[in-house]
């Protein structure tokens, strides 16, 4: 991608705005450096914050009211003229209410149309289940020609962004509410779209994670080094697709235990991702899904919710323990398993 | 652009071609929509063979002026208008509907040349259309955009979604068609689920409106030369057609929606349209 320089934000913002502030701020950065950038939402400007980006660029923005099909169909539009839309609203309506226009508008004829979901998963916990949204990794996934990415945190959205201005093709990226905690110190720890990022190394087991698990992994994998000797490692499994199947068979081949953990319904997410994987690969391995469990999530707080559905530091913790304490029959001789 | 006595001539000329193609596709294919593809052969001429600055030799050139056939079914009267126009070669259209082909019965802009945009799902085909022109004004371009709805498709709420927009970004670089032939799969759209008043609906929605007779090229020109003069809003041109205009079996019957023809029908098809033209 063109190298972008001059951001206005820095690693203060980072700490102190929110993921959708990021994302807003990175895109006014992007829209000067190209022109055929343009954005849209659906009267969320303001909640998705790429209304940032409208008020600096109000000829390349447009809010179509409370009319999401309309949105994606405008945005497939404005695509097949030659630009590069922005599209920002609540996960729940792109990918349900929308589903068709983003599957056969955009994904179909395979355009250049960047979605910035927000409020995914149960990020906007105490709205209820109208506004949580715990299907959409299964829904866009299925969906040829998409790329699915789940940044960590505010810096990773921010890479994300810009990494997708140049990456040809529909990309969807899921963020939450915008109060989650930042993750990364930095942008300059190699983030690639589909490449998993170890944020922790280990041997005895690996948590694979997407969204706002991958903290709560790494501060789960600290406590378990410390009172359980255990050595975890966390894979920050930021694009689901293309899934990095490399990362991933590696981390079967060398801790043969598995916990995907991700704010999502337990099917069709990340955890189905990286089960096909394994089960395609004919090797053995013990293995969890972790997630909203096939059912409508409660309502509160996120980080009650986090801790109810043990997405959590301690739940994690708790689930590990669990993994690591079944029988499982160890193999040391993996050459001849087929 | 008015016409000349020569242009009448000749896009009628055309418009019979592209009504023996039809049939023949319809054959090929072992089955199309054709009673609506043969409703917008007027329209569709005029705009291929009158209005539109293409290239067929260039179908991806960056200043043409862009088309969304909302009403997707209508691909078996499209890929002949195509042919026809030089994008391809018509006899690949023996291979309509079969497998590996290209041409489905919605066409696949990236398989078909001269296929701007994929359509097919009814009520998606004006948003796009609108996201479009936004598009060229945003660029400061000066090629136009033209969508074809179909009536029955106007039941659909996204359709009044991007009704909406279009009025309120004042969206005046796009020529909307409404092929009003007044009939869906189910029955008579009054029938089904009425329209009517559409007119008013239309102008509800902030749009101007003007009625034509769609199978007359002389109304269709004066419709189009309006839409394309009014700067204020945008113009809905609401072509009044006949579903299988040109075969007298099919004209206005519903169950020719869908359809396949033998030979025998096949020959009666020609010979009706043949008729409609003096030939």
């Amino acid at each position: 991608m063109a190298e972008v320089t001059g951001t206005t934000w820095t690693v203060y913002d980072a700490n102190t705005l929110t993921q959708a502030e990021i994302y807003g701020q990175v895109l006014c950065d992007l829209g000067t450096i190209y022109p055929k950038i343009v954005g849209l939402s659906a009267d969320l400007a303001k909640s998705t914050k790429i209304g940032l980006f409208g008020d600096k660029f109000p000829e390349r923005f447009f809010n179509v009211g409370i009319a999401e099909q309309n949105m994606f169909g405008i945005a497939a539009g404005l695509a097949k003229s030659g630009l590069i839309p922005f599209v920002s609203t609540m996960a729940a309506f792109t990918t349900m209410r929308s589903a068709e226009q983003v599957r056969t508008d955009i994904c179909y004829q395979k355009l250049n149309v960047k979605i910035i979901a927000t409020h995914a998963g149960t990020s906007f916990g105490a709205a209820g289940t109208t506004h949580h949204c715990t299907e959409d990794i299964a829904i866009t996934r299925s969906f040829a020609n998409m790329t699915v990415i789940v940044p960590a945190d505010g810096i990773e959205t921010a890479n994300a962004v810009k990494a997708c201005v140049d990456y040809p093709g529909p990309v969807y990226i899921r963020i939450g509410r915008g109060f989650e905690p930042p993750f990364y110190k930095d942008e300059n720890y190699g983030f690639k779209i589909g490449k998993a990022c170890e944020v922790c190394p280990g041997t005895d087991i690996t948590l694979i994670c997407c969204g706002i698990t991958v903290l709560q992994a790494a501060e789960a994998a600290k406590i378990l080094q410390r009172e359980d000797g255990l050595s975890v490692r966390v894979l920050n499994m930021h694009t689901i697709k293309p899934i990095d199947e490399g990362a991933i068979l590696k981390a079967v081949k060398e801790t043969r235990r598995i916990i995907t953990f991700e704010d999502h319904n337990i099917h069709g997410g990340l955890g189905s991702a990286v089960a096909d994987v394994i089960a395609a690969s004919g090797k053995g391995c013990a293995f969890e899904k972790v997630g909203i469990p096939d059912c409508y999530a409660e309502v509160g707080y996120p980080e009650d919710l986090y801790s109810h559905y043990k997405l959590d530091t301690n739940g994690i913790i708790e689930k590990v323990r669990q993994v690591m304490g079944k029988e499982f029959e160890e193999d040391e001789s993996w050459e001849d398993e087929v | 652009m008015p016409l000349s006595e020569q242009d009448l001539q000749d896009l009628k000329e055309k418009a019979w071609q592209i009504r023996r193609d039809i049939i023949d596709t319809t054959v090929w294919a072992g089955g199309a929509h054709i009673g609506g593809a043969l409703s917008m052969v007027e329209i569709m001429t005029i705009l291929y063979f009158k209005y539109l600055n293409i290239d067929p030799n260039r179908p991806d050139w960056e200043d043409r002026d862009r088309v969304v056939l909302s009403k997707g079914h209508g691909g078996v009267g499209y890929a002949p208008v195509l042919a026809n126009r030089g994008y391809f070669e018509k006899n690949e259209l023996k291979e309509f509907n079969h497998f590996k082909s290209p041409f489905g019965m919605h066409l696949d802009g990236n398989k078909v040349k001269g296929v701007d945009v994929s359509t097919g799902s009814l009520g998606h085909g004006l948003s796009i259309a609108v996201g479009l022109a936004l598009g060229a004004r945003v660029q400061q371009k000066t090629w136009k955009t033209y969508c074809i709805l179909g009536d029955g498709e106007c039941n659909e709420g996204s359709v009044w979604e991007a009704a909406m927009a279009a009025a309120h970004f004042k969206v005046t670089n796009l020529t909307t068609f409404v092929d009003r032939n007044k009939l869906m799969i189910d029955g008579p759209t009054e029938k089904v689920m009425a329209l009517e008043p559409f007119a008013d609906k239309w102008k509800a929605f902030g749009w101007i409106v003007r009625e034509c007779d769609g199978h007359s090229f002389e109304e269709l020109s004066a419709a189009i030369d309006y839409a394309q003069a009014e700067k204020n809003a945008p113009v809905v041109i609401i072509a009044h057609t006949v579903k299988g205009k040109g075969v007298d079996f099919m004209e206005n019957e519903v169950k020719w929606h869908y359809g396949s023809i033998d030979s025998v029908l096949a020959d009666r098809a020609r010979k009706s349209v043949d008729a409609m033209y003096g030939k």
